[in-house]
């Protein structure tokens, strides 16, 4: 319902406003970008850590692809995720298109090369006398890696955050294959921060626009917060 | 464990006995007692333009209460409403441009057809008209004016139902393959989007109405050539339509739940509905699914002589 303000009023708002609207947005948003991350991490790290002390044949090509991943396009890849789980595409049975899950696919796509590519970089930093040492005192392989992943904790950190802030931030990909699905009862099934704010401003109801956006922002803010915390293992370091 | 299995025998033969008896309850075999819909969610493609004035929610709180489903609504463009059922991603599809409609139902992909609704299409555009189109009741003549008078006109140019009428006026004012000038921009967005585009730099557009009195406080547009509902020309007429995706091709879509969205929105409850939604006190959508005299023309692609173009 608009709001009957004119664009020019002073942004003074009520609260609640649309209280449950923005809050299951909030939702949706939380649960695809995080859900995206996690995923993405897990399947990121071990891969960076084997890119970054394994010599196998095709590691250069599999690093350009991680950096041209690191770029491309979220529209494209909300494309392609579509013609995917499109009831014509090769997923098409499993009912995905226009679902949360078919959001976080696209978004697992974009995270994961930045979070690899930003992995790979930290892990590749970790002195080779650390990883020597690890192993001098009689450590398994994974013991070295859990020696790297430790030492390499705050570039790791970085990466998930890289990761985060594409996905949470990102329109094309997930108004694609989300489809922007609000139910009738006013709460959210695919809309984002991001696909809500670019339908708030084609409306002209630009007061709601900047109340999402400034939530986003804050969210990206908080969530930095924590995996700075995370990364410094509750303290400093040096 | 021979207890057990014949615990579960039981069970089967029970729960056999139980089947059969429905059947013969409903006096004899292989009768349909309709599509269970209950629980069901039904995907409707539809229109940014009967999405963002808020009426669809009003239908579908009303039919979720009724059947005891969920509707999810993906608003979109007319084409890609279209296009989005066309590929099975949508069981209904809502939208307004027969033309289009047609070419779905003649390919066989849309079925059952209905007309729920009109309103109109307006031209509207800065209070000061330099175009000199205020009152009259020619769209084509306004559409003339506007290009003569090199004033900015902003187009859809989403493959809409109202861009796709835009170009049938501009084909009729004489501009066939888009040999616009300087004057003429494609927004490519929303109808929302694009009447806050005109209202920002002072140009004219053609918007649905039901949009244009929805975002009457975001804009200083004014109405200066109208439709049908105030008896303006016919070419501004608005028709929306529903149908049905076909279960023969894509066996994935809800069928029976589309056919009882499509028989709730014709029914008296959803014309009531549509009739009784109103924005700033002003009826959006004209109820036109009951007629006294029938209208047949709504079921096939118009000008359809029966034969069978899947042949």
């Amino acid at each position: 319902m608009p709001l009957g303000l004119p664009i020019h009023a002073p942004l003074i708002v009520e609260f609640p406003f649309e209280w449950n609207y923005i809050r299951s947005i909030i939702e949706v948003s939380l649960y695809v970008s995080v859900t995206a991350v996690v995923l993405s991490t897990l399947v990121s790290l071990p891969v960076a850590l084997l890119v970054g002390f394994k010599e196998f044949p095709g590691k250069t090509l599999l690093t350009s692809i991680i950096n041209t991943g690191m770029g491309f396009p979220s529209v494209v890849v909300g494309l392609l995720v579509l013609f995917t789980v499109s009831n014509e595409g090769p997923l098409g049975s499993w009912d995905l298109v226009f679902t949360p899950e078919a959001m976080i696919m696209s978004q697992f796509v974009l995270a994961a090369p930045v979070i690899t590519g930003v992995c790979l970089a930290a892990v590749s930093s970790v002195e080779q006398n650390v990883r020597d040492a690890a192993y001098a005192m009689g450590g398994t392989r994974f013991d070295v890696a859990l020696v790297t992943i430790k030492e390499a904790r705050y570039g790791i950190a970085t990466a998930v955050l890289a990761g985060f802030g594409r996905a949470i931030s990102e329109v094309g990909g997930v108004l694609i294959v989300g489809g922007n699905i609000a139910g009738s009862d006013g709460t959210s099934y695919t809309r984002t921060l991001t696909t809500a704010i670019q339908l708030e401003a084609q409306q002209g109801r630009f007061e709601t626009a900047m109340i999402l956006g400034a939530i986003l922002v804050v969210l990206v803010l908080i969530v930095n917060a924590i995996v700075v915390r995370l990364g410094n293992g509750g303290g400093r370091y040096e | 464990m021979p207890i057990h299995r014949r615990g579960l025998l039981a069970g089967i033969g029970g729960g056999t006995a139980v089947g059969l008896a429905g059947c013969t309850a409903l006096g004899g075999d292989d009768v349909d007692s309709g599509p269970e819909i209950v629980g069901e969610t039904l995907t409707l493609s539809t229109t940014t333009s009967t999405y963002h004035t808020g009426l669809l929610d009003e239908l579908n709180v009303a039919f979720e209460d009724r059947y005891g489903v969920t509707v999810d609504t993906v608003p979109q463009g007319t084409g890609a409403a279209i296009q989005t059922g066309r590929s099975g991603d949508s069981d209904v599809v809502m939208v307004h441009a027969r033309s289009q409609e047609d070419e779905f139902m003649a390919d066989g992909y849309g079925i059952n057809r209905r007309e729920i609704m009109f309103n109109d299409f307006i031209i509207i555009g800065d209070p000061d008209d330099p175009a000199e189109i205020s009152g009259g009741d020619d769209a084509v003549e306004a559409f003339v004016r506007i290009a003569d008078s090199d004033s900015m006109f902003v187009s859809r140019g989403d493959d809409s139902g109202t861009h796709t009428r835009e170009l049938e006026i501009w084909e009729e004012a004489g501009f066939e393959d888009g040999n616009f000038g300087e004057w003429y921009r494609e927004a490519g967005g929303g109808m929302g989007e694009v009447v806050i585009q005109t209202g920002q730099r002072g140009g004219y557009t053609l918007a649905d109405r039901g949009t244009y009195l929805s975002m009457s406080n975001e804009s200083d547009l004014e109405i200066h050539v109208e439709g049908p509902v105030e008896d303006g020309p016919e070419i501004l007429a608005n028709p929306y339509g529903i149908f049905a995706i076909n279960p023969e091709i894509h066996d994935t879509v809800d069928y029976g739940l589309a056919m009882a969205y499509i028989g709730f929105i014709t029914s008296l409850e959803g014309q009531a509905i549509i009739e009784g939604y109103t924005v700033e006190g002003e009826q959006l959508f004209f109820p036109e699914a009951l007629t006294e005299d029938p209208n047949f023309e709504q079921y096939v692609p118009e000008g359809w002589d029966g034969s069978d173009s899947n042949e």
